[in-house]
């Protein structure tokens, strides 16, 4: 069928010597000068002067549905998901209801399945209801359709060690993987913003460093007594990134995430009280900053992930305090990577680096066997263009996802998706979400 | 007392031509000195109550020659004070907004006083029509006269001075700059082009 | 100057145009005719989320003596309390006409979101949100501080060489932050005096010094002392365990005959009030001969005049007192 055979000519993969590609019957066909040879009827697509992906991978995004379809659904994330250039996404269990159980979960895998835009791989809270105070049945989402590998309370911190313990261990039966919100509630009770000079002067409620970083030492010590594997959302903090280090050194199964705004953008920003800036956790300091791009860069942390979270305006266009905590992320995610590491000069971050912490790492921890592979021939067509010389600047109504609350309005980022390929199917081709016709 | 208001500066000459000098200015305070005296039969109930700022300059000046020729050797704070008009202004949304300065009353009030408003040009007669409201807030005057240095016409509301250093006839194209040397480091009249700043 | 959101706002000029202003206010308000005419026509609306009768008072006063037409929201108790509220209870305001908005506001930096967020145009005058600041509470502060320091050359001046001490809850204080943020401005040398629970992280930075030990900086004599209201709730558990028991606090913090005499009769005694009695001040200090503390309360009235006059007398496109040209008659 030609609509699913895509002749991807001169791309440049993971920014090296160009070259051809071929995309037949779901997975690569050829590469080099094969490509072409076996094209036949393919649609051609011009990439000279793109870089070529593998399709992205995100662990972490709020997709909204069920329960808040006035901020998100399953359809308008996703669609966005593969206009960011992202080919699977976890969706967060903190639904309404909470995804905690086979049925919740299976149904959003299903949604996923008929949107047809991206893989879509729940992700199931820890305990029922969130609440905290027992597991929910992992087995059952484990062994579900959905075929459940990553859990998460994503939104509130497992914060009792004992529970936080039983969940480690249990999740090893089907080689599952908590990851850990850390957030130590009573030391964060109110908090609005990064704990310091800056929260200080505005007189909002402070969210220290070491909410996080307890919480993180913690459970990487649980992880490393229990033999099993954490790992840590949306790292924020310079001491975070020390501790993370130091049990990677010990030989602990511990995993990280970066948010892309993590990697940009510091409390000074919440100055003018704006609450497209108020994210959980919080926009950290420059030092902050500077830590976790290193640790990106140095492999301490695996991954970034978005922790997409797409609110409605009323939730966002009003007082700090009563503001939701979240940012949009799947459209600006790889620009913004791109900007803060792949063209900066004090880490050494290239295209490889892109693919590893954005595909490979995410579907590797979330146990993804088909994502996040090596763009040869075989390998499942998960394939994302990007145009490194393109420059766009991000305007909210523009943007795919159902909510206009991204942090990066009006800033002009390099970097554009061109075309993503979700197992053969163009998505997207020249930026443009493509819907499906058969 | 710091005062917001700049001193005026001379613009080159050509631009402006002096009316008055200073022995015009001081010839015509004398004048309007003893014209005051005349009129209210001495000066003993009589409070000189200068507009800020040029005007409570004038109001000093005219206060000492007072003083002088009526004999009378008391402090001149017994005779004159100040009156700010800012907060009574008829086009207060009009301009930006103005510091107010400072109002001094005598000790003895101006209750059943002749109080003499004491001005450098008289123009429209807003700034008195203002000042006139501004002496009602702070008592009951027996009777309230006007004394200006210029008097340069083009009247808006029914007020006129009772004594005037000079009448000088000009057009509303013009603007009269009075410098004193309190303020201004020299004391003249001047009359430029470019109308009411 | 647009708006009054934050004393940090305000340089050195403004803040004394305020005080000088003040001051001709005050003055007016010794006669027996205290009504002014400038703000005849206008209508300023105080839109009070959090409870404060002083404050609202006081500002109800102020534009009254002005000539403004005053109306009195209270929000508070009223289903405000999500976000969008605070937009919609703004626009009717506007709608209503008001040319100016006073707000109170539990949550910090809701007079800015007003201000910045295009909901309305008129001016926003802060009356105290959440931990962040309060204006107008400071300025009354420096105002009675250079009456009483500066006597007959208070006009023009700033308090540049004057010690005070800010003494008590800094951590949840908006007046603490208004004033270390004034008071530098005007030139004067703060020390904030707390125990280390009730000071924020970050006050390294800010532009004073600070000190746990309260008898140390009151025997460095200073030429104020300010102290700050303390909420008996910040000693549970559930309030946040700040302090041990309001013994403790009154023995270590809080300002008795003791500490009064050992400040000398010269120095102020200043409270923003209400005060706790015998928590952070005793009965002796508060009516000592040395404390301005009704004083305060008389000043605010002439202190919110002069904010009011400057921030609304002015022409329609509100070329504020940042604006260089305080015109002055041209004839």
């Amino acid at each position: 069928m030609s609509a699913h055979r895509y002749l991807i000519r001169g791309a440049a993969p993971l920014g090296g010597d160009p070259t051809d590609l071929l995309l037949a019957d779901g997975v690569i066909a050829a590469t080099g000068a094969e490509a072409a040879a076996q094209a036949g009827d393919a649609q051609v697509v011009d990439a000279a002067g793109l870089v070529v992906l593998p399709g992205l991978v995100d662990l972490h995004t709020h997709l909204r549905e069920p329960g808040r379809e006035d901020a998100e659904t399953v359809l308008s994330g996703t669609r966005a998901a593969a206009v960011g250039g992202f080919t699977c996404v976890h969706a967060m269990a903190n639904t309404q209801p909470v995804a905690d159980t086979a049925g919740v979960v299976e149904q959003v895998w299903r949604l996923g399945r008929d949107a047809g835009w991206v893989d879509v791989r729940p992700v199931g809270a820890v305990t029922v209801g969130l609440a905290g105070e027992r597991l929910a049945e992992l087995g059952a989402m484990a062994d579900s359709a959905a075929r459940v590998r990553v859990f998460s309370d994503d939104g509130v911190c497992v914060s009792d060690p004992v529970l936080m313990r039983r969940a480690l261990e249990y999740v090893k039966a089907f080689d599952g993987v908590v990851a850990q919100h850390a957030q130590e509630p009573r030391l964060t009770e109110g908090a609005v913003m990064n704990e310091g000079v800056v929260s200080a002067e505005l007189g909002l409620t402070g969210w220290p460093a070491v909410a996080e970083e307890s919480i993180v030492a913690r459970d990487v010590l649980l992880a490393e007594h229990v033999g099993s594997r954490v790992h840590i959302c949306h790292l924020s903090t310079a001491g975070s990134v020390d501790i993370v280090r130091w049990a990677k050194s010990r030989g602990i199964q511990v995993t990280a995430e970066v948010t892309p705004h993590h990697l940009v953008l510091t409390d000074e920003i919440v100055r003018g009280y704006d609450p497209q800036f108020k994210v959980n956790p919080p926009l950290r300091t420059a030092e902050d900053v500077a830590a976790v791009r290193a640790g990106l860069a140095d492999g301490t942390i695996d991954i970034v992930a978005t922790d997409h979270a797409p609110h409605p305006v009323e939730d966002k266009d009003c007082e700090f305090d009563a503001a939701a905590f979240g940012m949009t992320g799947l459209e600006t995610a790889l620009s913004v990577v791109i900007s803060s590491m792949v063209l900066a000069d004090d880490v050494d971050f290239g295209w490889a680096d892109v693919a590893r912490t954005m595909s490979a790492a995410p579907a590797a921890i979330g146990r993804v066997a088909d994502q996040g592979r090596p763009l040869a021939v075989g390998e499942p067509a998960h394939v994302t263009l990007v145009d490194p010389d393109a420059r766009w600047t991000v305007v909210p109504r523009e943007l795919r996802t159902a909510s206009d609350n991204t942090p990066f309005a009006g800033r002009e980022l390099p970097g554009r998706v061109v075309a993503t390929f979700y197992g053969g199917r163009a998505t997207v081709l020249d930026g443009v979400p493509q819907e499906r016709t058969a | 007392m710091t005062s917001g208001t700049p001193a005026r500066p001379r613009p080159e000459p050509g631009g402006e031509r002096v009316v008055l000098d200073a022995g015009d200015i001081a010839r015509a305070t004398t004048r309007i000195a003893h014209e005051i005296i005349e009129r209210n039969l001495g000066s003993s109930d009589v409070v000189l109550l200068g507009i800020p700022t040029r005007g409570a300059f004038l109001a000093r000046r005219l206060g000492e020659r007072v003083l002088r020729a009526d004999e009378r050797d008391v402090p001149l704070d017994t005779l004159v004070g100040t009156l700010d008009i800012t907060l009574h202004r008829d086009d207060l949304r009009r301009r930006p907004v103005r510091a107010i300065e400072p109002t001094t009353v005598p000790a003895g009030g101006i209750d059943d006083k002749v109080v003499v408003l004491v001005d450098d040009v008289l123009y429209s007669g807003r700034t008195v029509r203002a000042a006139l409201d501004a002496v009602s807030d702070l008592g009951r005057p027996r009777r309230v006269q006007l004394a200006v240095l210029v008097d340069r016409g083009h009247r808006e509301l029914p007020i006129r001075a009772d004594f005037v250093g000079k009448n000088l006839p000009t057009s509303a194209s013009e603007h009269v700059s009075v410098r004193l040397s309190e303020l201004d480091d020299v004391d003249e009249v001047a009359i430029g082009k470019g109308g009411d700043r | 100057m647009r708006h009054l959101l934050s004393a940090h706002d305000l340089s050195r000029e403004e803040a004394v145009l305020i005080l000088d202003t003040a001051a001709a206010m005050a003055a007016t308000q010794q006669r027996e005719m205290k009504k002014l005419p400038p703000l005849r026509g206008k209508t300023v609306v105080n839109l009070f989320f959090e409870d404060s009768t002083r404050t609202r008072i006081s500002f109800e006063a102020a534009a009254k003596r002005l000539s403004a037409d005053v109306i009195n929201f209270s929000a508070k108790g009223s289903s405000v309390s999500k976000g969008e509220s605070l937009k919609d209870t703004a626009q009717t305001l506007q709608a209503m006409g008001a040319d100016a908005v006073v707000i109170r506001h539990a949550a910090s930096g809701a007079p800015h979101r007003l201000a910045t967020s295009g909901w309305i145009d008129a001016p926003v005058i802060n009356a105290g949100d959440g931990k962040h600041q309060h204006p107008t509470q400071a300025l009354l502060d420096a105002y009675t501080m250079r009456r009483h320091l500066r006597g007959e050359d208070a006009i023009g001046s700033d308090l540049a060489g004057f010690r005070v001490l800010v003494v008590g809850d800094v951590l949840h204080s908006r007046v603490a932050r208004s004033n270390v943020d004034l008071l530098h401005t005007l030139g004067a040398h703060v020390t904030l005096v707390a125990p280390p629970t009730l000071l924020p992280v970050g006050v390294g930075t800010w532009p004073c010094e600070v000190s746990y030990d309260l008898d140390a900086a009151v025997a460095a004599r200073p030429d104020a002392i300010m102290m700050l209201r303390v909420q008996r709730e910040r000693m549970s558990s559930a309030g946040g365990g700040f302090f041990p028991s309001p013994q403790e606090y009154s023995r270590k913090y809080g300002l008795d005959g003791a500490r009064l005499r050992a400040l000398g009769p010269d120095a102020l005694v200043m409270h923003p009030g209400p005060m706790n009695r015998g928590l952070e001040i005793s009965a002796e200090a508060a009516d000592s001969a040395q404390a301005v503390i009704l004083e305060q309360v008389t000043n605010g009235v002439a202190v919110r005049m002069a904010v009011l006059y400057l921030l609304l007398a002015g022409a329609d496109d509100r070329a504020g007192v940042s604006t260089p040209e305080l015109v002055k008659d041209s004839v």
